[in-house]
């Protein structure tokens, strides 16, 4: 069980839109971090570089904001690794796919008004909560 | 060559920002967004926040930034120009959704959360770029 953390949640967030916007801004791309990370791994030679610091990026954004304030939670231990590696599995091959994750459709694709991001978000939303509903009050398996 | 420098550079920025965001915001706790999908029981809607924080940024910001002719760097504006809703999409959709409930991680709070130090964003990570590694085996979608 989490608490409702309306102030962080917004924040973080709008620095989420930050960073989307400066992409942008600067160097004209979507932040979409699916195909971001799939074209760092198997992008063209020239075009590898900037996605390799974008994913670094977030990685000592992350480290830097818990190093100053705490993670503010506490780590899953306790959650079945097979269940990780099945999402894992899906997450790839689905984002893969439908060309996007939550950053390239629910963010920067709704942000442009984009029909198809915003059917993307629809249903990835959707089979979330089902996915969830199924797993926790189903199944019974809660991390 | 400069110009190179100053876009890497901001690649870097722009990944760090995005990674606080993902922090501040708990998009990297997978308790917590499984407590957001998950309406039926103890529904913690904060991240619900940070969507709405990432998109109104990302939509002022876009709107003004897309205006201009080429990004501050010079660089062509890359947007997608799919516009067709295919099974593709909505698949892959459905399908990362599925994942994201399962885990708790989607691609980018899955990469910033290596800052955390414990094994499952490994395990995750491996995972998902198998999973995107297949998708790419699959016939192209449009001729």
């Amino acid at each position: 069980m989490t608490h409702f953390t309306p102030v962080s949640a917004f924040l973080g967030g709008c620095l989420i839109g930050l960073a989307a916007v400066l992409l942008m801004a600067m160097n004209g791309r979507i932040a979409g971090i699916s195909g971001i990370f799939q074209g760092a791994i198997d992008g063209t030679r020239g075009d590898r570089g900037w996605r390799w610091l974008f994913v670094g990026g977030l990685v000592l954004g992350a480290w830097l904001s818990i190093s100053m304030t705490g993670a503010g939670f506490s780590l899953r231990l306790d959650y079945p690794p097979a269940l990780v590696i099945a999402a894992g599995l899906v997450v790839g091959f689905g984002t893969r796919l439908g060309s996007g994750c939550t950053s390239g459709h629910g963010v920067c694709g709704i942000a442009r008004l984009s029909l198809r991001s915003v059917m993307a978000t629809l249903m990835f939303m959707l089979t979330g909560f089902i996915t969830v509903f199924f797993m926790r009050h189903l199944v019974g398996v809660a991390g | 060559m400069k110009r190179a420098l100053a876009q890497d550079s901001m690649a870097l920025l722009a990944g760090a920002l995005f990674g606080a965001g993902l922090a501040v915001s708990q998009m990297i706790n997978p308790r917590k967004v499984q407590a957001f999908l998950d309406l039926a029981g103890d529904w913690d809607p904060s991240l619900a926040l940070t969507m709405a924080g990432a998109l109104l940024v990302t939509s002022v910001g876009y709107r003004l930034v897309l205006k201009r002719p080429r990004s501050l760097l010079g660089e062509a504006f890359r947007l997608p120009s799919q516009q067709l809703i295919d099974s593709r999409l909505l698949l892959g959709a459905a399908l990362f959704g599925i994942g994201w409930g399962l885990g708790g991680y989607c691609p980018g709070p899955a990469i910033a959360a290596l800052a955390l130090g414990n094994l499952e964003p490994w395990l995750f990570l491996g995972a998902m770029l198998i999973g995107g590694l297949l998708a790419g085996r699959l016939p192209a979608a449009n001729p």
